[in-house]
């Protein structure tokens, strides 16, 4: 019995690596029934008029663009299929390419132009400071946008001058920057805000939520599936979920098992 | 010396923190201005903290090269993966070689083929590590860890689709330890966190707190 708890680990992974392959390989798929909180950023997103102002700051990188990206692309179908103008940004300076690569395909697909329908800021240094000046003002922020465009007078700019004027703002982070966003921005210039993380920094948004200081948020894989399920476009996320179901059992499967054999040879270490 | 390395600095930090708190609570336009004004020179100050970050990476892996610290050779790579990176990115727009319209420049060829999965492959790591700490670890030792690993259980089948199908109450409890109990201590947490950095905030300003200004002389 003791030597199952001594087990090579390398059997377990390949167990985790099959629970991940199988699912993918052999799709079958899963409801994926929408939660409140992600429902209420939906709501937000669908009751703003054409031509309205949705602020997406892509605050993550590489290492968490597979729970992230798919959240980018599920915000801006629900955005472009809307007409609402997108303002994009990102405070990592690895972020750039995945908020680029993002807002230009899915714009593609809707036949939006930059400068016109969106606007992709670019990469700037300074977190916080960066989001206070852009309460001020958004220009002299960003003087130009990412292709190296004046701001001033860029028609998908039209109408906002400091972020005072952002119908809604999403931050879609794997790090505490949501707290900037919280502290320097709802709250100073008082916009609505949502948040789009990493499924291991959902519970960290509950009290958030519960002070109204966010209007809603989306956790992880599963949070991204619940809004494509919303916007009617399934994509990767949705692909997702069928993997990370059968994981989640193999892990829960692991603990009882671990347990069992455990409790069965007498609780010693 | 002494006086340009801390007596400055601190006048510094005592001006502008007594400065800005008011600023937050005067909403008049010349108030408005210095914000602007200042976040603006710490955006650049951002900027240059960059740079001394990019020195303070090859500094450090320049020494490991040089003393043949166990484990050099990777610093050879981080060398070489960022001196392509960079020349690619500098040189012409990112076209150090080519640009076609189907895979863009060479230093998107290196973000999206090169970057993107090594990062996410690293990240992805992670669940393999976990289902075997889960396995080897996570016991029933005593009353909390019982609380604790039931409370994971119901948290881990609650957060996806499977944990529906098996009953339609996995997703309600897991709410439930969601919005009472974990709201409950990451509140708390985040209370005294906050508590803790407006005591060193005040700390800083009136020139108790001085690790920030480094050692030596």
């Amino acid at each position: 019995m003791e030597k199952l708890l001594k087990i090579d680990r390398r059997i377990l992974f390949v167990l985790v690596a099959l629970a991940v392959t199988i699912p993918l390989l052999f799709r079958f798929k899963m409801p994926v029934p929408p939660t409140r909180h992600v429902k209420s950023m939906y709501n937000k997103i669908d009751s703003l008029s054409e031509d309205s102002h949705v602020l997406i700051s892509f605050d993550y990188d590489p290492s968490s663009k597979e729970e992230l990206q798919p959240m980018a692309h599920a915000l801006l179908h629900h955005c472009f299929k809307k007409n609402i103008k997108v303002i994009g940004m990102t405070l990592y300076p690895a972020g750039t390419g995945l908020a680029e690569k993002a807002i230009k395909e899915i714009g593609k697909e809707y036949g939006k132009k930059s400068g016109k329908d969106y606007v992709f800021l670019g990469f700037k240094a300074g977190s916080s400071l960066v989001i206070m000046n852009m309460g001020e003002d958004i220009y002299t922020a960003f003087q130009e946008d990412f292709y190296g465009k004046k701001t001033v007078g860029m028609q998908a700019l039209k109408g906002v001058r400091s972020l005072r004027d952002i119908d809604y703002a999403v931050n879609l982070t794997a790090s505490g920057i949501y707290e900037a966003w919280i502290v320097y921005g709802k709250e100073k210039y008082n916009f609505d805000l949502g948040v789009g993380c990493t499924a291991v920094m959902g519970p960290e948004m509950y009290p958030f939520i519960q002070s109204s200081q966010l209007t809603g948020f989306m956790g992880g894989l599963k949070g991204a599936a619940e809004y494509e399920t919303l916007v009617g476009h399934k994509d990767r996320a949705s692909a997702g979920m069928a993997p990370q179901s059968v994981v989640h059992v193999l892990v829960v499967c692991f603990i009882l098992f671990g347990n069992f054999i455990y409790f069965a040879s007498g609780r010693k270490k | 010396m002494n006086f340009l390395k801390r007596t400055v600095p601190m006048i510094i930090a005592f001006v502008m923190g007594v400065l800005m708190a008011f600023q937050y609570y005067v909403p008049h336009e010349a108030s408005q201005n210095l914000l602007k004004v200042v976040t603006r020179w710490g955006m650049i100050i951002s900027g240059f903290a960059m740079f001394i970050g990019a020195y303070s990476l090859f500094h450090m892996h320049w020494n490991r090269i040089k003393h043949k610290v166990s484990g050099w050779g990777y610093s050879i790579f981080m060398f070489f993966g960022a001196g392509i990176a960079i020349i690619s990115g500098l040189y012409n727009g990112g076209e150090l070689f080519w640009n076609d319209k189907q895979s863009g420049t060479m230093f998107d060829w290196i973000f999206d083929y090169v970057q993107v999965p090594a990062g996410a492959t690293i990240f992805s790591i992670l669940a393999f590590f976990m289902a075997s700490a889960a396995y080897r670890t996570f016991r029933a030792r005593n009353k909390e860890a019982t609380i604790l690993l039931i409370s994971a259980i119901i948290v881990m089948l609650g957060r996806v689709p499977v944990g529906t199908m098996i009953s339609q109450y996995i997703p309600i409890a897991a709410d439930w330890i969601m919005t009472v109990p974990n709201l409950a201590a990451k509140r708390a947490i985040l209370i005294g966190v906050s508590i803790g950095v407006i005591a060193t905030s005040i700390k800083i300003i009136f020139g108790i707190e001085k690790a920030y200004l480094g050692g030596g002389d």
